[in-house]
């Protein structure tokens, strides 16, 4: 049993463009690019996205393997959709299986499926590999400040974000030590029935959760003796500026936004009237 | 009848920015009924040693045999051997999740399938062993003590009748008292033939009680022998974090002067030697 090695989608830090970026930039942006790649519906359409994906080592200073491999814990997910897709889709008949039939409309709107969840993922996952977790949730709170005016505690969800988000390896690392400890004392959480198995995680779950109310107990007291009230108007000691080269990217993303969504609709006229000449 | 470790090398987050070396290649042999200390600075990989006494980290490079028997993680016989070698975790307390003390002290026994009588004679052996009021045994564990706590926790991995018995610093957080009534039960327990291994970072508990003190620096083992020789080691080779007690850099700094005694002999010993020159001074 193995806990607290998978950086997935944890934050790497860096000092890359796109490390240094305003977290608002990000968020809005990669907003607007996922919206756009969900309009992608063919399977040319993903082109520009490729090359996309393709400076994005370069933009962000992380590793192609690392990119790629951000996706994988949704590529069951993906397999299943594509699949549903393939069997699913009617049109045109091409080959049987029983009673499944596979049809040419079923295998392109199975890739097309499939490329676009596992562009989506990794697209959220570059956002969150290069935007530390303090940034992501200040960026969150001033994005969504104008809902405070609607009476929603905003600044109190967005600390509570930081927070979970802070605690999630530590709760790991708690976890493998208190395994490991019940480990030493015997405990087996690898044989016997599936009641058994489950039975075991007692040991485990108890000091997890002591351990977990030991934790916010004080970190309540802490914050609390710092002053902190809920509600209360915090200043900032790094405020979020929204610089020139925020503005830059932005419109380079919107810019390639709206030419993915123009290479969509343009792109089988052209195709058409170039067959056309020939 | 020994644990030997040979040439143990362990890091964390292997191929990640993150990778970490904790030990780099660690020889190390626990006979039965000696007393070893593990000592070093923090994060010199102690904690990571003692895990590998248990079988709950198996080395990346290098073996661990526990009575002439080569193990591998993951194998039935690990799980056996964790039998033998006991582990008292840091802060063992925060492994508690039974109602009562009993409970808590009756896990590891019933682990390995003890029963009835022999489960009862277990924990009051280990009750006895770790000098835990038997009234106590109907508490709540999360109601006793600091100190009451960690001889709770003691008493749990004693019931299991180890041979070995590895402690990762047992004295954090106890006051004197509680430290020297621990170190005194750990010696009654070496006594009757159990191999105790602490780990700390406290070197004049260190010094006092073990028969052997291994120094660690970064994950390698830097020195290795008695006390005695540890302590002259250590007063000409400071090891970052790993300050002589004020007796012993005080009786290092007399020998310096030609006056001999003993690196870990206490204050006594100290006053009697400086009597002593200065009586042949006269
Ligand atoms: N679960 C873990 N994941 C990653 N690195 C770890 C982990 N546990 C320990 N380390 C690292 O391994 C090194 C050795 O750690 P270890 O816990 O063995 O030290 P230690 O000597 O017990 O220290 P201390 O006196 O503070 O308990 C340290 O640099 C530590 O940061
Ligand atoms: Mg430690």
């Amino acid at each position: 049993m193995k806990f607290g090695n998978t950086s997935i989608g944890q934050f790497i830090p860096g000092e890359s463009v796109i490390h240094l970026l305003d977290p608002r930039c990000k968020m809005i942006g990669t907003f607007v690019l996922l919206t756009a790649l969900f309009m992608a519906g063919a399977p040319w359409d993903f082109v520009p996205w490729v090359f996309l994906l393709a400076a994005m080592p370069r933009l962000s200073r992380i590793s192609m393997r690392a990119i790629l491999r951000s996706g994988r814990p949704v590529l069951f997910l993906v397999m299943f959709t594509m699949l549903l897709n393939v069997f699913w889709t009617p049109g045109n008949e091409i080959a049987r299986l029983g009673p499944l039939r596979i049809t040419e409309e079923g295998i392109v709107s199975a890739f097309c499926m499939g490329v676009r969840l596992y562009f989506l993922v990794v697209f959220a996952a570059i956002l969150m590999m290069t935007t530390s977790p303090m940034a992501f949730s200040d960026g969150l709170e001033r994005i969504l400040s104008p809902l405070a005016r609607l009476g929603l505690p905003v600044s109190e969800m967005a600390m509570m974000m930081t927070i979970a988000l802070r605690f999630i390896p530590t709760l790991f690392e708690e976890t493998d030590r208190i395994l490991k400890a019940q480990m030493s004392r015997g405990a087996d959480f690898e044989s016997g029935s599936m009641i058994k198995r489950a039975r075991s995680f007692i040991p485990v779950l108890v000091p997890l959760f002591v351990l977990v109310f030991a934790r916010a107990e004080n970190l309540a007291v802490a914050m609390e003796s710092r002053c902190y009230v809920p509600g209360g108007h915090r200043s900032r000691m790094r405020p979020l500026v929204w610089e020139a080269r925020d503005t830059k990217a932005m419109s380079c993303m919107v810019a390639f936004a709206v030419f993915s969504f123009l290479w969509g609709m343009c792109l089988p006229k052209i195709a058409s009237i170039c067959l056309d000449m020939l | 009848m020994s644990i030997k470790l040979d040439g143990v090398s362990y890091a964390y987050n292997v191929g990640t920015p993150a990778e970490n070396v904790a030990l780099d290649g660690v020889s190390l042999v626990v006979e039965r009924g000696e007393w070893l200390s593990i000592v070093g600075h923090t994060g010199s990989g102690k904690s990571t040693l003692a895990q590998h006494l248990n079988l709950l980290l198996s080395p990346q490079s290098g073996t661990v045999s526990v009575d002439g028997e080569l193990v591998q993680i993951g194998t039935k016989a690990a799980r056996g051997l964790r039998r033998k070698v006991g582990l008292v975790f840091q802060y063992p307390e925060s492994q508690f999740f039974a109602e009562t003390v009993r409970d808590e002290i009756e896990f590891a026994p019933s682990n390995w399938g003890v029963k009835g009588d022999d489960l009862k004679s277990c924990v009051d052996e280990a009750v006895s062993a770790s000098g835990l009021d038997p009234a106590l045994l109907a508490a709540n564990p999360f109601a006793l003590s600091g100190g009451q706590r960690r001889r709770a926790a003691i008493a749990s991995v004693l019931a299991m009748r180890p041979e070995y018995l590895v402690l990762d610093e047992p004295t954090a957080g106890l006051d004197a008292a509680g430290i020297r009534d621990l170190t005194g039960m750990l010696s009654d327990l070496r006594e009757r033939g159990m191999a105790v291994v602490q780990v700390t970072h406290d070197l004049g508990v260190a010094l006092e009680r073990s028969d052997r003190v291994l120094a660690l620096e970064r994950g390698r083992a830097v020195a290795e022998g008695t006390p005695e020789e540890i302590a002259s080691y250590l007063a000409e080779n400071p090891v970052k974090g790993l300050l002589l007690p004020p007796c012993a850099s005080f009786a290092h700094r007399l020998r310096s002067r030609g006056i001999n005694v003993p690196l870990t002999s206490g204050a006594a010993a100290i006053a009697e030697a400086v009597e002593k020159a200065r009586a042949v001074m006269r």
